[in-house]
């Protein structure tokens, strides 16, 4: 009785691969309970997957669980689709699902990503998954994962303050670099994967759904289109993005890109070239928006 | 007119039957327990009746003390008002929820909680248990002050100094981590944190009893200016005399979880009527 309700659960017989039906499906609802409370980290069981935990899984399954045979997929590693953890993950769903290579941010369906949002703003209909180490924001503050989702599910988020706070009075600033910790339409805190500041701001009322995926912490989190993410910081010290005046990517010329430092031939760091490798080779041919004004380093 | 709005009433906090049963919680636990009986564990049911029947009101600008030896029940008491632990039987009302209509019993845990940011304050005996001292003494006063929605640095500082200054913590020690402070200075943050939100209620469970003599005094005679000075309800639960007599106007005597004598504190010094009481004032005059 049981097989038989499992396995017509389970719809089509499973293809040989390396994900089920089932799994995709246990994936799929929990997204969607994550779309319903934006921000809240929903549990979920996850699989084993041909990569290691923490390299990806969590995205892996996501990803697999949203490609169909007519999907476009891209994938990136920084900003670069060509980069060894991204071509393999590309090759990896590509062989399994049959679905189409993009690198095109424009023209992908799903952007699998880890360090960047691409520098294209993203439009309805796309998906963003993003790998996620670390899944929650209050770990380095309280030890006990009880008292970690007490304080989410009271908004008791009195102690992440503090932290910033003594941020301030030790450092002179809030120092979180990457996976900078968000307000998620006024009520849940999240971290988002390790991003930069530079794309904090991409998450807010973004047109796309953004759904994060730790696969070794097993938990799934989302930002549904058109929600507010608010970067945490207090009302006299205003978000700052990462910027260094004068600095330009070496390649495309762009300012207003997020840029980082590539060796030169001596070994030293002094040029910068785009991370967003699919966006700086677009503004070379001229397919994409000129640069408006210069940035000042300051957006929220 | 039973519609007609109540004035609200005249204390600040009320506790009626208060009781607090380790154990089994059942009626059958009680008989056999008490100063009569010389002990708090039920002969019926082995359970402890750490405290029975314990009942006051504090009006604003008042300080009632709990006195008692270790094991009478008094932190217990404190523990159940302050919410750390839920009482077995009784009512605890606070003029700030519902105009004192509502037994805080009946909060459920996330509003109970709630009641520690506006409310209520404690202060233990160990700053630990109040402070976190991996923190500045600046960023324990910003944890109840974020509690309450303050967003902006500047504004936060500013209130922290000036709590900070009060309680006599020097400013250039404000930006230090507690772990770094004194007993008597740790126990000083911790009062500024207790205060931070302006609470009509404070608890001050052995305030002074982990610092040594001369830290005590300047701890108590700041803590009596606090409370001439502030106008905020207290009870301060403590096993020594001299504490009690310098804070507070009434006293609660307790022992075997009861409440055995209460009186006005002076009276109560100068005139014991039951033995335990006269005992403990035989024992602080020494």
């Amino acid at each position: 009785m049981n097989d038989q309700l499992t396995a017509r659960l389970a719809g089509p017989p499973p293809q040989p691969g390396i994900f089920d039906e089932l799994s995709k499906r246990e994936i799929r609802r929990a997204m969607l309970s994550g779309i319903a409370i934006p921000g809240y980290q929903v549990p979920f069981g996850s699989r084993e997957m041909p990569v290691a935990r923490g390299w990806g899984s969590g995205g892996l399954q996501a990803t697999l669980s949203l490609v169909g045979e007519d999907s476009r997929l891209k994938v990136i590693d920084q900003g670069e689709d060509a980069g060894v953890n991204a071509s393999n993950l590309r090759r990896l769903v590509v062989s399994h699902v049959g679905c189409e290579e993009e690198t095109d941010t424009r023209h992908a369906d799903i952007i699998q990503s880890r360090h960047r949002i691409p520098e294209q703003p993203l439009r309805d209909g796309q998906v963003l998954v993003l790998q996620v180490p670390g899944a929650e924001p209050l770990a380095g503050i309280v030890r006990d994962m009880d008292e970690q989702r007490r304080m989410h599910a009271e908004a008791d988020y009195a102690k992440m303050w503090v932290r910033l706070y003594e941020d301030v009075v030790h450092n002179g600033l809030i120092t979180a670099a990457a996976g900078y910790p968000v307000l998620v339409e006024g009520r849940y805190i999240m971290t988002p994967s390790p991003i930069p500041r530079w794309d904090v701001p991409k998450l807010d009322r973004s047109e796309a759904i953004t759904v994060l995926s730790a696969g070794r912490e097993k938990r799934i989190f989302a930002v549904p289109p058109h929600t507010s993410v608010v970067p945490l910081t207090f009302e006299d010290r205003p978000f700052e993005v990462e910027h260094t005046p004068g600095a330009a990517c070496r390649l495309c010329g762009s300012a207003d890109t997020y840029i980082v430092q590539e060796p030169a031939a001596d070994g030293r760091f002094t040029t910068w070239v785009c991370s967003d490798t699919d966006f700086c080779r677009r503004r070379r041919t001229g397919d994409a928006p000129a640069p408006a004004q210069p940035v000042q380093g300051e957006t929220a | 007119m039973s519609t007609a709005t109540v004035a609200p009433p005249a204390w600040a906090l009320k506790v009626e039957g208060l009781g607090r049963i380790y154990g089994d919680p059942s009626p059958e636990s009680v008989p056999g327990t008490g100063p009569e009986s010389g002990t708090v564990i039920s002969p019926a049911t082995g359970a402890v009746v750490a405290a029975w029947d314990v009942g006051f009101e504090v009006a604003p600008g008042e300080a009632l003390g709990i006195i008692g030896e270790s094991g009478s029940g008094k932190s217990t008491v404190m523990r159940c008002i302050a919410g750390d632990e839920d009482a077995t039987t009784g009512t605890i009302n606070l003029r700030g929820v519902g105009d004192g209509t509502v037994d805080v019993r009946t909060l459920d845990p996330s509003a109970r909680r709630g009641l520690r940011l506006h409310q209520l304050s404690a202060v233990y005996q160990d700053p630990a248990a109040g402070l976190n001292l991996d923190v500045t003494a600046g960023g324990n006063i910003a944890d109840p002050l974020t509690a309450v929605g303050w967003r902006h640095y500047g504004r936060i500082r500013e209130r922290a100094a000036s709590l900070l200054r009060r309680v006599e913590v020097p400013l250039d020690r404000m930006d230090d981590l507690v772990r770094t402070f004194s007993g008597g200075m740790r126990q000083r943050v911790q009062i500024a944190k207790a205060l931070a939100n302006d609470p009509p209620v404070l608890l001050l469970d052995e305030p002074t009893t982990g610092l040594d003599a001369s830290v005590a005094a300047g701890v108590l005679d700041l803590l009596r200016e606090l409370l001439e000075e502030t106008g905020v309800a207290a009870v301060v639960v403590s096993h020594d005399f001299a504490v009690i007599d310098l804070l507070t106007r009434r006293v609660l005597v307790m022992q075997h979880g009861r409440v055995v004598e209460s009186g006005l504190t002076d009276q109560l010094l100068e005139d014991p009527q039951h033995p335990y009481s006269q005992q403990l004032v035989a024992a602080a005059r020494g």
